[in-house]
């Protein structure tokens, strides 16, 4: 194993191996380890991303979208449909991808630019020198093995225990820790063009459950609910039953799987001296979607020209990686975090009765755009007086 | 009386959410496998956010 590298990346996701592709493209050495034996396995998502937040970063290739969604649904408690149609907003919706596959052709394309990768790999600790991280401790198939390298980018995921080791908080609160599980069922009847998106606190407290098409007949079915609202009979995986056995009580399920979305605010500070953070690691997560692909290839890439720069300019403090965490906050990207923050913050706080009435008020609306924002307008428009109450919502957009 | 964290294997889906949300750094998810690494104060905020019930804190006479 070689052991010195302008940039190492730790964890091959979306975040890292944009990182290592960027990096490896720039001209660097770049390696990516994997703490997993498999690249894309086991999945911890829901696989949804918006169409054209994809195409900034890879030509969508049919090997890996399991569906091409042309229409949202949002279903209230009592059964009220918001219908978000491609046709009638201006903008595309989305894919449902086949992560195992994308995740792969993502690292493929990596090591395709030039960048080391290296699975069973799991970095232990920060290699510190005078306060800098310098590289990583790791076990390679249990093997000690010190990486040094100019640049980490720790992009190790909802875990995010790089950087946490190097001394930045990474800890995520428990009620902004959303816990999730999910089936990937076949044999079930459902709209093979609509993500469909449940609310309720009967249904799932604080955050949502899903319908994902992966197919005609088949679908991730999953749910996140709030930390706060997990315990013994009604966790994650209770909802899910609960909700499966009422609505696909015939549905066979292929791969049960679990997972956590942090919808905290980012990271305080995502770049320390030698290090930068990216993707979940950084929390960087949409908090009302629970999205987190696109954002992470955002992040990665970024993060490698930032590095890339940086060692070509000889200086990889702190100080020097800042363009990094001021660019994604400038971004389009960051400034959607920042009011999506608001508007879950606003929405955990309503009650089954405000949810159906907020749902009733724009369930025939014909949305010209397909977007979070677009959804805040309409109910802000739709429920004048519902002002006062509305007046947490506005704020989020100013 | 101590105080320990159990970690039922045969439910754990080895996804992590209990090591982001550890207040000590305690667990270590590897490979497919979840490990209590170091010190735990058996606060019990993973239990509280696993999704499937995998993780009990257990009082020991």
């Amino acid at each position: 194993m070689k052991n010195n590298y302008d940039i190492l990346v730790i964890g091959g996701g979306p975040a890292g191996a944009l990182a290592a592709k960027t990096a490896a493209d720039a001209g660097n050495s770049v390696c990516l380890i994997e703490k997993r034996p498999a690249i894309g396995t086991p999945v911890r998502c829901a696989e949804g991303i918006g169409k054209e937040l994809l195409k900034e970063f890879i030509k969508p290739d049919p090997r890996w979208i399991a569906a091409d969604i042309e229409r949202a649904r949002i279903i209230s408690p009592n059964g009220t449909a918001i219908s978000l149609e491609q046709d009638k907003a201006g903008n595309e919706v989305g894919y449902v991808l086949d992560r195992k596959i994308f995740d792969r052709e993502l690292v493929w394309q990596a090591a395709e630019a030039g960048a080391d990768v290296i699975v069973k790999t799991r970095a232990t600790a920060p290699i510190m020198e005078n306060g800098a991280v310098r590289g990583a401790k790791v076990l390679s198939v249990g093997t000690p093995a010190d990486i040094r390298a100019e640049v980490v980018i720790a992009a190790d995921g909802t875990e995010a225990q790089f950087a946490r080791r190097a001394g930045l908080d990474t800890v995520v609160p428990l009620r902004e820790m959303m816990s999730c599980a999910q089936y990937l069922m076949t044999d079930i009847d459902i709209d093979a063009g609509s993500t469909d998106f449940y609310l309720g606190n009967e249904i799932a407290p604080e955050g949502y459950l899903w319908v994902f098409p992966k197919g005609d007949r088949t679908a991730n079915v999953g749910i996140g609910i709030s930390g706060r609202k997990s315990r013994d009979g009604s966790r994650a995986k209770d909802y899910l039953d609960r909700f499966v056995a009422k609505n696909f009580p015939n549905g066979k399920t292929i791969e049960a799987i679990a997972g956590g979305v942090p919808v905290c605010r980012p990271l305080a500070c995502t770049v320390a001296d030698g290090l930068m953070v990216a993707g979940d690691a950084a929390r960087v997560v949409d908090p009302i979607t629970g999205g987190g692909i696109g954002n992470a290839m955002l992040t990665g890439r970024l993060a490698a020209q930032v590095a890339s720069e940086c060692i070509a300019a000889g200086n990889c403090s702190k100080e020097a990686l800042m363009p990094y965490d001021a660019g994604w906050r400038a971004s389009k990207m960051g400034t959607i975090l920042e009011r999506n923050y608001k508007v879950k913050e606003y929405f955990v706080t309503l009650d089954d009765a405000k949810l159906n009435t907020l749902a009733e008020s724009i369930a025939q609306s014909s949305l010209k755009e397909f977007s979070v924002l677009a959804l805040i307008k309409e109910l802000i428009t739709r429920n004048p007086k519902m002002l006062l109450e509305l007046k947490a919502l506005r704020d989020t957009l100013s | 009386m101590s105080t320990m964290l159990r970690i039922n294997r045969d439910k754990c889906g080895y996804c992590g959410t209990c090591v982001a949300v550890c207040p000590e750094d305690a667990l270590e998810l590897i490979d497919a496998y979840l490990s209590l690494e170091r010190e735990c104060i058996a606060c019990g905020i993973c239990a509280r956010a696993c999704p499937l019930g995998a993780l009990e804190v257990v009082h020991e006479e």
